[in-house]
């Protein structure tokens, strides 16, 4: 492929596993009516998604990838393919190849041309090959805990790279989520690795668009104070990225929503600690002087971002077995009803003296609370008639943690008077721990799907 | 007439949102007029927004200034009983913590309030 200077749009039609399967169809359609080169990206990895695909992959080995992957891509890859908008995601997950196969036989069922799929690998570093690496960044931390998954969060040269030689698909699993966006900008304009105002640029033009709809107006309605037209039928975003990597954002057309100079702020600061170091694989972005301006109607133009040269390591997440967390509810109302269930709480404390307790009064305080019920214990007892107490902890071992939704359940007859609605759970927990890694010591590559 | 400063919510000068790595959170502080920034700027500050987290007992609230967008970016480090894995917490990514700093109350300029949003 030939760098071109014309400028290039990217749509994204999911922010996380588990999000909205008919976002892409308005998405495509805005693509191809405005004609140019287009890119549609799924972006459906966090924290936690990897290690759950993981545990899936174990059970199966076909298995691994995002689960809604045939549901969000089914409905829109014949006109992807037939107007030459390609694919990058991430939703090969702990199983790029299977992600890959999958998407092959789709197309072949659905009658269309194979389509030129690219493989994206090198982020799982769960193998025994990879535990001397792990084990010398995170030390005796690694001895006895059971690992579920291990990945390094890769950036968008290989993307590029699969783009440059002619995918029309690409996955990957653990991508870091800007360089969705940031791979295709390099592969369309040819941008060096090291052309880091632009590679910055592209990545926050990424950063606004890696959570869908919560650019165009998602989660960010407050009544009276942000209103959103049409929140039910939210748009999902479209970036026009120029090939100095300056972008506006804008969203698929005749959708609900709204691109506002304020929600599109509370996307730029997402899950950014210091604004002039943001750090991903690709580069280190710096925000510090960014400026946005409206440029008309659900438009928003972003200038100002400089880059600085990337990190010389790579970040790692190792998931593993934490335990089990065990959870009860038992729901009190009408008069002192917040006293009865904060009666109940002192007996579940009473009774269940090994575990470490958190109590919620749905109704009156939780969520903002802290497990260690500092606030709950400053704020006095007050008069709410609707409450539902919460309990949770957690345990090493399973027969311990059985007992607190044991406990929970004989509130029904133990407990205070008029309890009601016992719900209990009990599910395994994965923990996590952080480190770097040396960016030499994870080699990246793609391969041709028939190749493979 | 300086002393003509009315008491409001923090929520009627600003917005924002949450945001959440690991055990880590940051919380946008974002003026709805760039008139408001700087009261935002000399009230909403490390010690302030600290102390409204107390029970959470964050180990280091940092402040980035963010003029050009009229925004402050706090980030609270271990504030989320340790993250999204585990904390016993029904929010464990501390998603509603916005809501809760933009509770905060503030001092206004009374000549500012014709640019505080939402009903007096």
């Amino acid at each position: 492929m030939n760098p071109s200077a014309s400028p290039l749009l990217i749509g994204c039609a999911a922010g996380f596993s588990g999000d909205r399967v008919d976002a892409a169809g308005p998405v495509v359609d805005t693509l191809v009516a405005r004609g140019g080169p287009a890119f549609l990206i799924f972006e459906t990895l966090a924290e936690r998604t990897l290690a759950l695909a993981q545990l899936r992959r174990r059970a199966d080995p076909q298995a691994g990838f995002e689960p809604l992957l045939d549901d969000m891509l089914r409905p829109v890859l014949a006109r992807c393919l037939a107007h030459g908008i390609r694919i990058v995601s991430n939703f090969g997950a702990a199983n790029p190849l299977a992600a890959a196969r999958h998407i092959r036989a789709m197309a072949a069922g659905m009658g269309l041309p194979a389509p030129r799929i690219a493989v994206v690998s090198g982020d799982d570093l769960s193998g025994e090959s990879h535990a001397q690496l792990l084990r010398a960044q995170l030390g005796a931390t690694m001895d006895g805990i059971r690992k579920v998954s291990a990945n390094a969060y890769i950036g968008a040269e290989a993307i590029a790279a699969a783009l440059n030689a002619g995918a029309q698909i690409v996955v990957a699993g653990r991508v870091a989520d800007p360089s969705l966006t940031v791979g295709p900008a390099m592969s369309h304009f040819g941008w060096r690795a090291d052309d880091w105002d632009r590679l910055a640029r592209a990545t926050m033009a990424g950063h606004l668009l890696e959570c869908g709809a919560q650019v165009c107006g998602g989660y960010f309605a407050d009544p009276g104070y942000k209103d959103v037209p049409d929140l039910h039928a939210v748009g999902y975003p479209i970036a026009e990225i120029d090939s100095e990597g300056h972008c506006v954002i804008g969203k698929a057309a005749h959708t609900g929503g709204v691109v506002s100079l304020a929600g599109v702020k509370e996307q730029l600061l997402y899950e950014v600690h210091d604004p002039a170091a943001y750090l991903t694989p690709d580069v280190v972005a710096d925000i510090s002087e960014a400026r946005l301006t409206v440029a008309g109607p659900d438009r928003v133009a972003l200038t100002g971002v400089r880059g600085h040269a990337r990190p010389a390591s790579l970040k790692v997440n190792v998931c593993h077995e934490g335990g089990w967390l065990a959870e009860g509810e038992i729901s009190y109302a009408g008069p002192r009803a917040e006293a009865r269930a904060r009666l109940a709480a002192d007996v579940l404390r009473q009774r269940l003296p090994e575990l470490a307790l958190r109590v919620d009064l749905i109704g009156a305080l939780s969520i903002m609370g802290d497990d260690a019920g500092r606030l709950l214990q400053n704020t006095p007892a007050g008069d709410a008639r609707d409450v539902r107490l919460r309990v949770a902890a957690t345990h090493a071992e399973r027969a311990r943690a059985e007992r607190l939704p044991r406990e929970v359940t004989a509130l029904y007859c133990c407990g205070p008077a008029g309890g009601g609605g016992v719900r209990t759970s009990l599910t395994p927990r994965l923990n996590t721990l952080s480190c770097l890694v040396p960016r030499e010591a994870v080699p990246l590559r793609f391969e041709m799907l028939e190749k493979v | 007439m300086s002393a003509a400063y009315i008491t409001v919510p923090l929520y009627r000068a600003a917005h924002g949102r949450t945001g959440d790595k690991g055990n880590r959170s940051n919380i946008s502080v974002i003026a709805w007029h760039p008139a408001l920034y700087p009261v935002l700027l000399s009230q909403v500050t490390e010690h302030v927004v600290a102390q409204h987290f107390a029970h959470r007992q964050p180990s280091r609230v940092q402040r980035f200034e963010l003029p050009g967008l009229a925004a402050l970016n706090f980030v609270l480090d271990e504030v989320l009983d340790g993250g999204v894995n585990d904390a016993l917490n029904l929010d464990t990514h501390g998603k509603a913590l916005s809501f809760w700093l933009l509770d905060l109350p503030i001092e206004i300029p009374a000549e500012l309030a014709p640019l505080l949003a939402g009903p007096d």
